[in-house]
């Protein structure tokens, strides 16, 4: 059974996500049960194949048992380990977490809700494991096709925000489909490692060079990077609050993944960086996304908002760091894809918290919430730590990993930015801490707080935000295992030695 | 000049994709209606499954059924098309036929609360909020 | 907008003529993409699955892990269309009976009639009667168009046809009496509780066979180690287990055009719609 690891974490999942919407119709109450178990099956499988790839170094599965160029093959080394088990794991908080906000956003569709869920996890397994381009299109769209209809389930203006996402999102997944079409052409493959070695000999082709870029900016488009960042914070932020804090931190780094894959597998880092010289333009625009995600966020008077600009200002870190073009930068980028997702995460279970007891998520709003609040209040707190960058939080060490790759690669502009980034995060949190600290606590009744005081948010919120804000510093302890045992070897194998 | 020709000619159908392919582009920029947007959405989707479709063109070829089976001396494969497009377009088909499902779902719901599909009506109401 | 809707499609557009240039000739039948993986399939097919529709073959057994993500797309687009549209509570509207021996209309507003017995029967709001010529034909074509449906999907190893057509025939059947008689009569006839349990069946079909074939011994969705428990050679395993996926596509097509039809006409509420 083990062999079938990889297999069974993306098809685990699915199987539950059909049983939940068929059992729904039959017995309501067992959906999130049942949610909870696929969930938890598929995270730890997922901690079980990141301990079998750390010994063996890669894992292989052929689907329907076909060899690769002719069927679909898993293939799984370091890289594909760390992020599938990210995310599932963080999925898996997020669910146990988010229960009762579903219970009151959706109270009955919770079962299609469940099974949507599932199937966004799905797609964001499959599109982190498989070793097949056209395989990873499909899961992409499993994967977008899902968070377009959890995202219009909102109230309010989630609708117009999701038909937008869904426009922005189907060009972007059209050019990563004609992208893998030239590929075709040009190769008559579509498998990843069968591509690579067919590549080379017509690294000139500007067919091939247009297939990278069609390939780059329908990646760029779905990660939200910054000139097409614009569909992000409407849909992110206009979300229900357990689809917010899902998709969030989980799709844009996956396709962050996806990016650093087709460089170091299909296209090759001497393609990407020695034949196309796309490392410095490419910089470039990452240090304006840094600038522009911070200066919007500062323009920012809700909270969730703020913090989907400062996704965007995360999405410029990660491209950035992965096109230095040395080995530091990739290793702060990988590292940043693992830190982020959790960051993020914290920030928006405390927001989602918040809504829960506050009903608002106005900066205004937040006044004497640590009064009310502490233990969320501290959490947030831990996640500014994290995304301001303050030892010993694991944001600390992938900007540090970030920085100095920089410095290596001469790129001041690009230290620059991560600096004044850091330096507007210290404003934007300081700020949203000033408020919550020293502000008088107005009560706003006749909002929807039913007149009922505000307090501590329920237990089965706050003990999966503790785990993620304790999660923060215990990942920031063991950077150096993960940067030794995963990376490294990770960047070796691929003779990416900058 | 006559190579140009060739090319252009010897290549023409992925020129009429190109330009189908632009044409539901423009749609999607430029229209105001949402309606509009989406069957531009769907021009440039069914471009992209004919580019790839003619992909799997090959002179002389017949559609890839095997007649008589295998037969006893084996397939020239020469005498079938590719069967790889069509089978990766089926599923580009499917994925756009759900996707323009739920954009008309949403497109609905979006009209439930606006009472109108025109984009600048929409938004004028948004920021009148 | 427009002019930057122009120069955007126009730069795009010249980019993509540019690189046409190192492409293949159109029909050339020795390009990489008509040698590489094309050949294997086309020599190697038969022997392998005995299905001589190769399309199907690649479809559903060296490709089918793609399919089975497919069909979970059409899933996600009938439960997404389910969710962001279906009113649980049916709103306060007017609704209209028409006693049935008198022809007499009926109209009740927001009130519901105790229990309607066969006497009336409710419709629609903008109500005309029905042809019975359009009706009858329409109700007579159906089982025809569904036995063709099945038909498309039994016959896709040999045809051009398979899971998702015949599905969408099979939808199509309902949808026809549908809009010939009312919706309400095409949900009598499969009502929406089915319509979802057939939809996650279909896939659960498709998926449970693949997760068989882990439990037999082999890969997920060899159909080969199916061969244990049908009694046959691998190769009729293979043809075999096709079969059941693409019986499993067909399943969850149908029901999910059903429902958006039913969804995206009523605009949710399910009792009248076209």
């Amino acid at each position: 059974m083990t062999n079938h690891y990889p297999a069974l974490i993306v098809v685990l999942p699915l199987l539950f996500a059909f049983v939940v919407s068929g059992v729904a119709w039959v017995k309501k109450s067992l959906c999130f049960p049942l949610t909870i178990v696929g969930m938890g099956l598929s995270a730890g499988l997922s901690v079980c194949l990141l301990g079998r790839v750390a010994t063996t170094g890669l894992v292989e599965y052929r689907m329907g048992g076909w060899e690769t160029p002719w069927g679909i093959g898993y293939h799984v080394d370091y890289l594909n380990a760390l992020v599938v088990t990210v995310v599932t794991v963080l999925a898996f908080i997020n669910l146990i977490a988010t229960r009762k906000n579903v219970v009151e956003e959706t109270p009955e569709k919770a079962g299609a809700f469940y099974s949507l869920y599932l199937l966004f996890i799905v797609g964001l397994t499959g599109i982190v494991l498989t070793g097949d381009l056209f395989n990873l299109y499909v899961l992409l769209e499993v994967a977008s096709l899902t968070s377009y209809a959890l995202i219009g389930m909102g109230n309010g203006r989630a609708p117009m925000s999701a038909l937008n996402y869904l426009f922005v999102g189907t060009v972007g997944g059209c050019f990563y489909l004609l992208g893998v079409g030239y590929l075709y052409i040009m190769t008559g493959s579509l498998n990843m490692v069968d591509v690579a070695t067919l590549l080379p000999q017509m690294y000139h082709s500007s067919a091939v060079v247009m297939a990278f870029i069609f390939c780059l900016v329908g990646v760029g488009i779905k990660m939200a990077f910054f000139p097409l960042h614009m569909w992000l914070p409407n849909a992110y932020g206009f979300a229900p609050t357990a689809v917010g804090s899902l998709i969030a931190p989980l799709m844009t780094k996956v396709m962050v993944y996806v990016l650093i894959r087709l460089i170091l597998t299909v296209f090759s880092v001497d393609f990407a960086f020695v034949i196309l010289k796309m490392g410095d333009p490419m910089v470039w625009l990452s240090s304006l996304a840094i600038v522009a995600g911070a200066v919007f966020a500062l323009a920012q008077k809700n909270l969730k908002r703020m913090f989907c600009y400062i996704i965007v200002s995360e999405i410029g870190y990660m491209m950035g760091g992965a096109w230095l073009g040395n080995n530091t930068g990739m290793t702060g980028a990988i590292l940043h894809i693992f830190n982020d997702a959790i960051m993020t995460l914290c920030l928006f279970l405390c927001a989602g918290s918040i809504y829960y007891r506050v009903r608002g998520l106005e900066l205004d709003r937040l006044k004497g919430l640590f009064s009310k609040m502490p233990v969320t209040m501290a959490c947030l707190v831990a996640g500014a730590l994290s995304i301001i960058g303050v030892p010993p939080t694991c944001g600390f060490f992938s900007k540090w990993y970030l920085i100095s790759g920089g410095l290596e690669a001469g790129q001041y502009g690009f230290v620059a930015a991560l600096l004044f980034s850091s330096l507007v995060n210290v404003v934007l949190f300081f700020r949203v801490i000033e408020i919550s600290y020293y502000g008088d606590f107005e009560d706003h009744h006749g909002h929807g707080s039913s007149g009922e005081a505000v307090m501590e948010a329920p237990a089965s919120m706050l003990v999966p935000l503790l785990i993620v804000s304790i999660g923060l510093i215990v990942v920031g302890l063991y950077t150096g295992g993960i940067v030794n045992h995963l990376i490294n070897p990770l960047l070796l194998k691929q003779g990416f030695l900058g | 000049m006559s190579d140009l020709v060739v090319t252009l000619l010897g290549k023409y159908n992925y020129w009429l994709c190109v330009i189908l392919m632009m044409i539901g582009l423009y749609a999607m920029i430029a229209k105001n209606n949402l309606i509009k947007k989406l069957v531009g959405m769907n021009i440039f989707q069914t471009s992209i499954i004919l580019f790839y479709v003619s992909i799997g063109c090959k002179k002389g070829a017949t559609i890839s059924i095997l007649e008589h089976g295998a037969g006893h001396h084996g397939v020239d494969p020469t005498h079938y098309i590719n069967p790889l497009p069509h089978v990766l377009m089926l599923t580009a088909i499917v994925v756009s036929v759900s996707t323009f499902g739920v954009a008309l779902a949403l497109a609905i719901k979006v009209y439930r609360k606006h009472k109108t599909l025109e984009e600048d009506e929409i938004l004028m109401q948004l920021r009148s909020e | 907008m427009k002019a930057i809707g122009l120069i955007i499609v126009v730069l795009a557009g010249a980019l993509l003529l540019y690189s046409t240039q190192d492409f293949p000739f159109w029909g050339d039948p020795a390009s990489p993409a008509g040698t590489h993986t094309a050949t294997y399939y086309l020599t190697k097919a038969f022997e392998e699955t005995s299905v001589p529709n190769v399309v199907t073959a690649v479809l559903a057994d060296y490709r089918g892990f793609d399919t089975m993500f497919e069909t979970g797309v059409i899933f996600c687009a009938g439960l997404g269309c389910f969710v962001l549209l279906r009113l649980s509570r049916s709103r306060d509207e007017d609704s209209y009976y028409r006693h049935v021996a008198t022809g007499i209309t009926l109209h009740i507003k927001s009130a519901k009639i105790p229990d309607v017995s066969s006497e009336f029967e409710r419709i629609d709001t903008l109500w005309t009667p029905y042809d019975l010529i359009v009706k009858t034909v329409c109700r007579l074509l159906a089982p025809f168009v569904q036995l063709f449906g099945l038909y498309v999907i039994a016959h896709g190893h040999h045809s051009p046809g398979g899971g998702f057509q015949g599905g969408v025939i099979l939808g199509a059947s309902v949808i026809l009496i549908a809009i010939s008689h009312n919706m309400r009569t095409a949900i009598g006839r499969i009502s929406e509780k089915t319509i979802h349990i057939l939809m996650a069946v279909g896939v659960l079909l498709y998926s449970g066979i693949g997760a068989l074939c882990i439990l037999l011994g082999g890969n997920f969705l060899d159909y080969a180690s199916l061969s244990r428990i049908l009694f046959t050679n691998e190769i009729e395993a293979r043809s075999l287990g096709i079969l059941g996926v693409e019986v499993g596509v067909g399943i969850t097509v149908m029901a999910v055009m059903i429902t958006i039809y039913n969804n995206l006409s009523s605009d949710g509420r399910l009792d009248e719609g076209l």
